[in-house]
């Protein structure tokens, strides 16, 4: 009976795994990203326009990343040059990509999806699901294990340890943001190729929800996306529908457990030091 | 001769009175040309940028622009629209600023006013009472319920040092799943597909005023609960400026560490605050449900909360700056649908137009800050 929850598990898991890597990047690097949400719309909103005026899927996904590059670069630009409030440029990032594409969109065609890539046991599923362990164990690495990586966290952990060594704070920080964006918008990419169509405000909180990952995975890739499994899999068990369990409940799930886990009740979360804060 | 010198005396004061008057009132003034600049500009930006999106798709901006300023004042039917729309702004954006004012972020007030909504509709259904008792029963369940849900976020960051930001963006989603679960299993009225309750008592219901306003015809929404939101305006500055609990709230927002050394406990005003700001943001809730719907439906909000925030920083976080804001924010919905009309311009416009405007005001902020000191 689990075993039949795998596919809708790494459905869902997929683009929340992107995004939450996204924002382990932002905020490792001291910058709140609560724009999550509005990257990935905006990267769903960027494939299926993309998609559909070129033809080729490959087109759409480059259209919907950089669309995802051009609102991180305005969250970037407003935290970080002009310093202002990250959680209300956030909130206001995501009103914007709510508000941008519903003007813009025109027709509700369906367009194709990613190409499907087809493994023993598994089954088959566009090929980013693939790509989401791999870049959770690059990151991890990059991150934790070279320098670039320590520099990044030093710019959301010791502001004054990277200046003593006459590093640029702006130059991770920039770098963090953007790369935040492209991973969110590469989410939003496979959640709209994997419903072949666009409809206004689809992603329906999963930034969030990927945002509650990387606080109950305690701003680390691989337990970020382990928590992303995990929210994956309460959805899976929503959609399933069986045992009778209130689907609410399976919903508001990931954000209790992530309020109990944040607030230290079991295990710990700690968030980069100097996390929203800026000179 | 002494009766001579004090004359003498007291007009050179009133002098140095009144000099000094003028040498600080300049910079008073200078300040609050200062203040408003930034605000005046991404209003004008706000405007300009949506007209020429306008004129970039190959519509008419002219057009646009004379609907946007005359729809909203054309007859007391058409404002009478607007301030209806400002309603739920003004307690939103009041929840937010009371929030702010003491260093917290309440994202929540969605959830919030969500909670209030559906415990106002369920007194308004279950209790069978005169309308003097059953509207303050009403509006007072919404706040509390309102102030409870705020005050768990303000517990846990007082108690546990968990962010506030995070904590009522969970509740938001733990409100809607809640909600949605009682008003589609629970407390949905019978032989409907439409997730809404059943019907508030009248006694419950705040009465629209068409029936006081000779002006305003009996279609128009607007209701009793605007007359709350602006004794709530009065009350919230009276409120912040004037008394002891404004002053720490305040206090503790200015100068934590000043708060806590002069014998004020910051984590007590940290979940008051929040309590405080849930209450207000909750009344929006029973607006709706009292005024207007006199039921709770599912999702009715069309993101108030959030709304609330852009309101607050237009504001700047000042009661009558809110209210003003408030009104501007209610005349864009109500132009929204206009031009979707008239023009065949779809809101999203206004949307992207808001959070550009959001954008825009808090990179402005710390910019008009800095300069200032």
């Amino acid at each position: 009976m689990i075993f039949e929850l795998i596919p809708s598990t790494l459905r869902m898991a997929t683009p929340l795994g992107f995004a939450a890597l996204g924002g382990i990047y932002s905020e490792r690097a001291g910058v709140i990203n609560l724009a999550l949400e509005g990257m990935m719309l905006i990267g769903a909103f960027g494939y299926v326009i993309g998609t559909q005026a070129s033809g080729s899927v490959w087109i759409g996904l480059l259209v919907g990343i950089s669309f995802g590059f051009v609102l991180a670069l305005l969250h970037a630009v407003a935290t970080i040059t002009f310093q202002a409030e990250q959680i209300v440029t956030g909130v206001g990032i995501n009103i914007l990509a709510l508000g941008v594409t519903e003007y813009l969109l025109t027709t509700s065609e369906q367009v194709s999806g990613l190409p499907q890539w087809q493994l023993p046991l598994i089954g088959s599923y566009g090929f980013i699901v693939y790509l989401l362990p791999v870049l959770m164990v690059i990151s991890h690495i990059f991150l934790f294990k070279t320098p670039w990586g320590l520099r990044l966290r030093a710019a959301g952990e010791s502001t004054e340890a990277l200046e003593a060594l006459s590093l640029s704070r702006v130059k991770w920080q920039y770098f963090g943001v953007l790369f935040s964006g492209i991973l969110a918008a590469i989410g939003g990419c496979f959640l709209a190729s994997e419903v072949h169509y666009f409809t206004k405000g689809m992603t329906a909180g999963r930034g969030y929800l990927a945002l509650a990952a990387v606080i109950f995975g305690n701003w680390r890739p691989l337990s970020g996306v382990a928590a992303c499994f995990l929210f994956g899999f309460a959805t899976a068990l929503e959609l399933a529908n069986r045992w009778n369990i209130p689907g609410q409940l399976l919903n508001s799930l990931p954000y209790i457990l992530t309020m109990i886990v944040l607030a230290g009740l079991v295990g710990t979360s700690r968030p980069p030091a100097s996390l929203g804060k800026m000179k | 001769m002494s009766n001579f010198s004090r004359k003498i005396e007291s007009i050179l004061n009133i002098r140095k009175v009144s000099i000094s008057l003028f040498r600080d009132g300049i910079p008073q003034i200078k300040r609050l040309f200062v203040n408003c600049v930034p605000t005046l500009l991404a209003l004008a930006g706000f405007f300009l940028l949506c007209g020429f999106v306008l004129y970039v798709r190959g519509q008419n901006p002219l057009e646009f622009y004379s609907i946007t300023f005359v729809s909203g004042f054309a007859s007391f039917d058409e404002f009478g629209y607007v301030l209806f729309n400002a309603t739920p702004l003004v307690f939103t954006g009041l929840a937010v600023a009371i929030g702010y004012k003491s260093g917290l972020f309440n994202i929540g007030c969605e959830g919030q006013l969500y909670i209030a909504a559906f415990t106002a509709a369920w007194i308004g259904i279950h209790l069978n009472l005169p309308a003097f008792l059953l509207v303050p029963f009403c509006i007072g369940g919404a706040m509390v319920a309102g102030a409870g849900w705020g005050a768990i976020p303000g517990f846990l960051k007082a108690r546990y040092g968990a962010h506030e930001v995070i904590n009522t963006i969970m509740m938001n989603f733990i409100a809607f799943a809640l909600m949605n679960y009682l008003v589609t299993s629970v407390y949905q009225e019978p032989n409907q597909m439409i997730p809404h309750t059943r019907q508030i008592y009248e006694a419950a219901r705040f009465p629209r005023l068409a029936s006081l306003l000779p002006g305003l015809p009996q279609s128009n929404p607007l209701n009793v609960s605007f007359l709350l939101a602006c004794g709530c305006v009065v009350l919230c500055y009276i409120f912040l400026t004037y008394t002891r609990w404004g002053y720490e709230l305040r206090l503790v927002g200015n100068a934590r560490d000043a708060a806590s050394y002069g014998g004020i406990n910051p984590d007590v005003v940290t979940i008051w605050v929040m309590a405080l700001s849930g209450a207000v943001a909750g009344l929006a809730g029973a607006a709706d449900v009292m005024g207007y719907r006199y039921r709770f439906l599912d999702n009715f909000s069309s993101g108030w909360g959030f709304t609330g925030i852009a309101v607050a920083l237009l504001g700047r976080n000042n009661p009558f700056g809110i209210f003003a804001a408030a009104i501007l924010f209610g005349l864009l919905n109500k132009v929204a649908l206009d031009i979707e009309i008239l023009l065949e311009v779809r809101r999203g416009l206004f949307l992207a137009g808001q959070g550009m405007l959001i954008i825009w005001l808090v990179s402005m902020e710390r910019i008009s800050r800095n300069s200032g000191s």
